[in-house]
């Protein structure tokens, strides 16, 4: 997990749930993770998986990724490019997809008040806030289990190291 | 400290004498649940270096979402996951035909009351119907599971929600589900477990039960439960018995063993009252769950397509309304009338009370048990601007297929009706 984060914004509404973030449809069919970036957001803005670039922000409103419990709603923002999701608040299942692939999912309902699409914005992960034409947000820091995850590099990496602890303590 | 039933099931699935809401603890569930998407989670574990997967008896695996598959890619994706299953030894695993995962679990008594099951399924709350906690988690979580048998859970605040009076004719619980939701919205359990309670609760069926907890997936909560009583048990023991061989005096014994009820002065982070003699029938309009409004304000809305199926309303209490309603009629010509029964159980059991001869008598379609339709996979998708009514628990924008579709959720008796006159009616007015 880098330390700051800077990027382009793209900000939605609020309610967005995880059909029009990656289409049912495409669910059981594309299993490769680079090719999922293509339907990112396909049936909420089908300009945005042509037209993202690498270390753009998403801003979002409140329940953001409601809905099906399909990890390619996460995974599919992570291989657009997206550095980060700044929410107003998270559905769990997306929330926890999120951090499991080591995508950032910030809650700050103050910075999503303040941040428009288009703007730059930056997020100082080291004093937990974000800032938005030079004034500050403050977010929560993150549980231990989710830095944890975020440091591991996602749940997989996570499971791997843990499976290696208990095979070297046996 | 008074517990509510969230704590009580993830201290014993945690192995702790108690836990505090907030705090993050590694559960090891019960059962492990996956479907259709078993092949790329199989794909995920494989990178863990483990060829064998500990206590596979723990995973439950059934071909739901898109079965019989529509296209090779699906077909290949079952293929993958029989390889899988058989490679493994996976003893609960379900061929495509069988129904829907939550429904098919139950009827299985594959779960029991108090303990865990966690599944990549967001309506994994479902579970809650018989007292057990089931939670909705992601594709490498429940690779994960396998491998190392535990995963973190936060414990949750809980939401209590108390039922009082009785349904009215042609009203169900799935008019409560949007009245809840509806009122409150769609975020209104988010982080949060659901606790159901009051004498309101004794008065519905089993089936009617299913509904509550399945639709508190669209009301963000992460586990929903009702207490379980007499008819639960008598429900799941015989199942029990069949399944595993025991008698049924060990299998009434081995439902009620876990049983966790929630403390008197749990505490409770919101409560919310329903009197049920007050619910009328209500309709979700696209495209947001939550965009609930009573059925008499929905006037002149033309249907394209009617379906009744899915976790949510796809039961034997669903199709016997259903075929009430259009027993001796004949549909709209202009409306295609889809039935997905939940499960091959239902199918059979709707067969032999002559539910389905009413039903495709009156012009009905039957699919094979299985989710349908629900997801825009297979069995009744939508075209360009096409309307559906519908029992499932979704309406959001390209759910169904085309975005440019609409989907409105609705009771079965609604749905059935509806179907009569191609337009979204009130059951009552039809029966009047």
């Amino acid at each position: 997990m880098s330390d700051n984060i800077q990027g382009k914004v793209w900000k939605y509404g609020d309610d967005i749930n995880t059909d029009v973030i990656f289409p049912g449809k495409y669910t059981y069919t594309v299993h490769n993770y680079a090719e999922m970036a293509q339907y990112a957001l396909e049936d909420l803005d089908p300009t945005f998986a042509k037209q993202v670039q690498t270390g753009d922000i998403l801003v979002v409103g409140k329940n953001f990724g409601n809905g099906s419990s399909r990890e390619q709603a996460a995974i599919c923002l992570r291989e657009a490019g997206v550095s980060a999701v700044i929410g107003k608040s998270f559905a769990r299942i997306w929330y926890r997809n999120a951090i499991n692939n080591g995508l950032l999912a910030i809650v700050c309902p103050a910075a999503v008040e303040a941040i428009e699409t288009g703007q730059s914005i930056a997020i100082d992960m080291q004093q937990h806030q974000i800032i938005v034409n030079n004034t500050a947000h403050a977010f929560a820091p993150f549980s231990q289990t989710a830095v944890d995850l975020l440091n591991a590099g996602g749940l997989l990496p996570y499971t791997i190291q843990k499976l290696q602890a208990k095979t070297d303590s046996n | 400290m008074p517990a509510t039933f969230a704590q009580k099931a993830i201290a014993r699935a945690a192995g702790l004498e108690a836990v505090e809401v907030g705090q993050v603890v590694d559960v090891r569930p019960d059962r492990v649940l996956s479907h259709d998407n078993t092949a790329p989670i199989s794909q995920t574990y494989a990178k863990f270096g483990q060829d064998f997967i500990p206590n596979p008896d723990r995973l439950v695996i059934t071909l739901d979402h898109a079965a019989p598959p529509p296209t090779p890619a699906h077909a290949k994706n079952h293929t993958d996951i029989r390889k899988f299953v058989a490679h493994h030894g996976i003893e609960h695993f379900f061929e495509v035909g069988r129904g829907i995962c939550h429904q098919v679990h139950s009827e299985e008594a594959l779960i029991l009351p108090g303990q865990m099951i966690l599944g990549s399924d967001s309506h994994t709350p479902h579970f809650g119907w018989l007292g057990a906690f089931g939670a909705g988690i992601g594709r490498s979580e429940v690779a994960a599971l396998w491998a190392t048998e535990e995963l973190w859970l936060r414990v949750p605040e809980t939401v209590q929600i108390t039922l009082t009076g009785h349904l009215s004719p042609y009203v169900t619980a799935k008019d409560v589900s949007l009245h809840l939701i509806g009122s409150v919205g769609a975020d209104g359990a988010l982080y949060q477990a659901v606790e159901f309670t009051g004498a309101g609760l004794r008065s519905l069926s089993i089936d009617s039960r299913m509904v509550l907890p399945n639709m508190m997936a669209e009301f963000g909560a992460k586990s929903a439960f009702l207490p379980p009583d007499e008819l639960v048990f008598n429900y799941l023991a015989p199942r029990l018995a069949r399944r595993t061989g025991m008698s049924i005096t060990a299998a009434q014994a081995a439902v009620r063993e876990n049983v966790l009820q929630p403390d008197a002065g749990a505490t409770y982070s919101a409560h919310y009252e329903i009197n049920l003699s007050a619910i009328e029938p209500l309709i979700a309009v696209p495209h947001q769950v939550d965009n609930v409004k009573p059925i008499s304000e929905i006037n002149n809305v033309k249907v394209d397509q009617a379906v009744i199926g899915t976790c949510t309303n796809g039961r034997l209490e669903d199709l016997a309304a259903a075929a009430n309603i259009v027993r001796g009629k004949r549909i709209n010509p202009s409306t295609r009338f889809i039935i997905v029964p939940a499960s091959s159980e239902v199918m059979q059991d709707a067969t032999n009370l002559g539910y389905v001869a009413d039903l495709i008598n009156a012009g009905a379609i039957f699919g094979p048990p299985g989710c349908g339709p629900c997801m825009g996979n297979h069995l009744g998708v939508l075209g360009p601007e096409e309307v559906c009514i519908s029992s499932a628990n979704r309406n959001f924008r390209g759910r169904m297929g085309e975005p440019s579709a609409f989907v409105y959720l609705g009771s079965p008796e609604v749905v059935a009706a509806s179907a009569l006159t191609g337009q979204i009616t009130d059951p009552r007015e039809v029966m009047a």
